[in-house]
């Protein structure tokens, strides 16, 4: 199965990236930008087989390493690829 | 003093960091043995050599991939420092050790990138708030001392309660 993970940080944490990315679409012209935000994507292609069993997994690799969740959320789908 | 330096990939500082603790070693009063040298341990080692200090240096461990100091902390040696942290042997974290510390789980809290998003090399004035640590007890309390600083996730980031908990429990050595 392919999980794809999407890592964002959460509401009120500073994005300096987000706020640097939103001035150049800024300075090329693109005035109706409100706000960006910049995260991660990562795709982890696993083993298992049974959903259930599966999300327990990237559930825990979230945790433990993909998202530092002092300062992160992550979602994620499961695809049976 | 039995001292080791954990060397992560791309670990960049570890011999300034032997170099210093070598020269501290031969010159002052606080040591036990004089003269012994620094254990440098390759981060893939599950086996820490007896140890009064464990040092994590500066550099950029993994290429600072996913976050600055994410991948160091689980290197496997990372399982018996925070084992050997959690029965009382001290542990300090130099820049990306720092950044290993905090994703480690030994400290609260996160260094993000700066806000500037610039590299921020300089040296910089710093209060001592504690002068009682086995860290700080050569300087005096309210002594203002440089100190230089190399970094670009150099952002420290917790929630307003850890934040509150540090500052009551007087756990800022510098300000």
């Amino acid at each position: 199965m392919k999980a794809r993970i999407t890592i964002t940080l959460k509401p009120g944490v500073l994005d300096p990236q987000g706020k640097a990315i939103e001035g150049a679409l800024h300075a090329l012209g693109f005035g109706g930008v409100e706000g960006v935000r910049q995260g991660k994507f990562i795709e982890v292609e696993v083993a298992e087989s049974d959903p259930a069993l599966a999300r327990e997994e990237i559930e825990r690799m979230c945790k433990q390493l993909l998202a530092n969740t002092i300062i992160e959320n992550y979602a994620y789908e499961l695809d049976a690829a | 003093m039995r001292a080791s330096v954990i060397v992560f990939p791309g670990s960049n500082c570890d011999r300034d960091a032997a170099v210093a603790l070598q020269h501290a070693m031969n010159t002052s009063d606080a040591i036990g043995i004089l003269g012994a040298k620094p254990k440098m341990v390759w981060h893939g080692d599950s086996e820490l050599p007896d140890s009064d200090l464990i040092l994590l240096p500066g550099g950029f461990s993994y290429g600072d991939y996913l976050r600055s100091g994410a991948m160091a902390a689980h290197s496997p040696i990372m399982r018996e420092v925070v084992r050997r942290a959690k029965s009382g042997t001290p542990v300090l974290g130099i820049c990306n050790g720092f950044q290993v510390l905090t994703e480690a789980g030994l400290l609260p809290g996160v260094l993000m990138r700066n806000a500037t998003l610039r590299f921020i090399c300089k040296d910089v004035s710093l209060r001592v708030e504690r002068d009682d640590t086995a860290f700080t007890g050569h300087y005096k309390k309210d002594q203002v001392v440089r100190i230089p600083i190399a970094h670009k996730d150099g952002c420290y980031f917790a929630d307003p309660g850890t934040l509150h908990i540090l500052d009551n429990e007087n756990r800022i050595a510098f300000r």
